[in-house]
Order: C-alpha cells, then structure tokens, then sequence
C-alpha cells in the first residue's frame, strides 16, 4: 500500500477528502492538517524495503502464523525433510524467549536465526530486516519466517513476505477462523495441522473450517496435513513448488523489465 | 496486545507533523479505525495518554472515528454492511465479497494549536 498518492483511498473513506484544502482553521480557531497515513506506515515502508531485498536475490518469503503449539515447526521440520535436498531453505524464528525452536531447525541441517521479542507478540518488519543481516540471500530459496504464536497481532505488521500461511490445529476447533478473522482473512493458505488425530476427535469437521473460513471472504486452499503423515503433506509440497516457480518467474520478468 | 506500539507509532507520526508545521502543541489527533485493523480503539485510547506523555502530544485529545466494515459484491454488483467474522454479501448471500472499508488504521487529521504572539 502506498501512502504518500492517495491510492489508499477507498470508496468508504473517500468523504474525508472534505474541501477545506489541507490545512485550515477548525471552529475554534485551530489549525487543523488533513493527513489520511497509515498508522503503520512505517513499518509497512520497511516491509516494501525487505520484499525488494527478497525479490532481488530470488528468495521467496513465506510468514507462517499460527497460536503457539499448533505445530509450525513440525511441519517446517517435515517440510525441509522433503525438500531440503532440492531447496536451499532458511528459517528467521520468532520467540518470546529460548532458542529451543531454532535448535529444532538446525538440527534438520537448516541455516535458522531466532529473534527472541521478549514481551513482544509479533514480529515486525525491523526485526525481520535485521535477522536478514545475518542471513545471506544469494544462498536461499525459501525463507519460512515463524512468527510468534499468536492468532492476535501478528497478522498487524507485513514483514516483506510474499504470502501469509496460517496453521489451525485440529484441537484448537473448527471455529476459530470466525473467533478470529483479522488473522484468517489475510491467509493465503490455511493447513489444518495434525488431522491424524481426527478421528479422535468428534467435534472438529473439516469442512466446517473451511466455510468458516469462506464466510471471510477468502477463497486461499485449505489443507488437511499432519506432519507425522508425510503422505498428507503431498497438496502443501506441491503448493510450495508451484509458489516458487511463480516467483522465479516474477523475478526473472522484474529483472529484465 | 501491541496497541502501545501502534501508539508509538502515531506519536511518532504526529511529532513530525507539528515539527514540520513548526506549531508549539497538538490540541487533537484524529484516527479512522475498522475492526479488521486488528487494533482495539478502546486499548488505544488507554494507551494513547502513556505514549504521547513528554511529547508535542502531551495532553491533546486522541479522537476515535469507528469505521464500518461494508463489502462489495462483484456477483450482484451491491454493498452491504457486515460484520467482522462474517463477509458475506447481504443482499445475495455470496461470500466471494472485497472489503470497501473496515480494515483501516489511519492518520486522518491533526489540529495545532499555534502561539502567534511570539512570533
């Protein structure tokens, strides 16, 4: 989103561009400054600062949200067993404390940067860019960035990623899409995670969560996975090849644009 | 809960702004906020007095416009109000809607106070 051309515009705030000119005198005699800028706008600048750093070493950022324990490292972990031998995958992991789920990744023989917010809820754009620093782009493909669990704020802040992917576990309930909609409305791609527990479980219907999800407005694929099946993670695989080649493709027509 | 940072943030906003405007207080700060924003307007308005404490801001009145979330139908062509876990559209029921507001979180208006005397 731009800030500074108006484009942020929409048809329901378009009433604020009152005439009166930029500046003019208030009732009682004060001087009043039309402004119309995103209260955020400066982390989303260094969101646009951080995709133009990804674009430009070919690097597709993904940001993976979810509520703590619903199972992102675990399928980051079954993810990089699958194609870690074709991918040069990173991962920049967001903790309110402990390095333990960095340790996680490294073990899988991944390059993985933990920030530790301390009492921060999310990640935002400066600590991405600064994790950046310490990563070198020409050697990735795929940068998976884990924020912090939580189904709140994180969805707040753009870090510069190409697509946001929400986890929803199978014992967190199907309603939470509709609890929870600022997060399930900007998803890109929802994976129901550990669906091998289903059939343990009588109140969570798939489908249920999925027009739940629907009933936002978004129309992203929602997955049934469980990272103790590989065998479920075959649609979340293919996904990934097909949002990669998308971007070298984007990439390759930005570069000779 | 990180509506102290997005406090900040419009502080940060707001001081530049008076500076720009070489003004000696800000009396008022307008904000537009959608419930699709993600941000509490009540939270922010608790906050507000925490973060612009020591600022040009100090004391100045932090008004809360709610925006409403309303949607627009490309299948039936209409807009409709709606609510923020539920998008459909209200006149055909379609749930493949694009949201016209409710998702804002803007800096709409700041009112100076300027102390010509000494000038």
């Amino acid at each position: 989103m731009c800030d500074t051309c108006g484009c942020n515009m929409t048809h329901g705030n378009q009433h604020l561009l009152a005439p009166g000119g930029k500046l003019h005198k208030t009732g009682q005699g004060n001087e009043a400054v039309t402004v119309l800028k995103n209260l955020l706008s400066e982390n989303d600048h260094i969101a646009v600062h951080n995709r133009q750093h990804f674009d430009r070493h070919g690097v597709l950022a993904l940001n993976l949200m979810s509520s703590p324990g619903s199972g992102k490292t675990s399928l980051l972990e079954a993810t990089i067993g699958s194609l870690g031998n074709r991918y040069r995958i990173a991962v920049i992991e967001g903790d309110l404390e402990t390095e333990n789920d960095a340790e996680r990744i490294r073990r899988c023989g991944v390059e993985a940067i933990q920030i530790t917010t301390g009492t921060a809820c999310h990640l935002d754009a400066h600590m991405v860019h600064d994790a950046l620093h310490r990563l070198n782009l020409d050697d990735i493909d795929i940068l998976f960035i884990e924020n912090v669990g939580n189904l709140v704020c994180p969805a707040g802040f753009d870090l510069g990623q190409h697509s946001n992917i929400t986890l929803l576990s199978v014992t967190e309930g199907d309603d939470k899409p509709a609890k929870y909609p600022v997060m399930f409305r900007v998803a890109e791609l929802v994976a129901l995670t550990k669906v091998d527990l289903l059939p343990l479980l009588d109140d969570f219907d798939p489908e249920r969560a999925r027009e739940n999800i629907r009933t936002l407005a978004n129309a992203a694929p929602v997955l049934e996975t469980s990272a103790r099946q590989p065998e479920t993670l075959q649609t979340w695989l293919q996904w990934l090849e097909d949002e990669i080649q998308q971007h070298r493709t984007h990439c390759e027509n930005a570069e000779t644009a | 809960m990180h509506e102290l940072s997005v406090c900040q943030a419009l502080i940060s906003q707001v001081e530049e702004l008076a500076q720009r405007e070489m003004v000696q207080r800000v009396e008022r700060v307008r904000v537009g906020i959608g419930p699709l924003s993600g941000v509490e307007p009540q939270l922010l308005q608790h906050a507000y007095p925490l973060a612009a404490a020591g600022t040009l801001a100090e004391n100045s009145e932090l008004e809360i416009e709610n925006r409403p979330i309303r949607v627009h139908c490309p299948t039936c062509g209409k807009t409709s109000d709606a609510n923020a876990s539920r998008l459909l559209c209200a006149h055909c029921g379609d749930w493949q809607t694009t949201l016209v507001s409710g998702d804002e979180l803007m800096l709409l208006q700041v009112e100076f106070i300027r102390e010509t005397d000494n000038v």
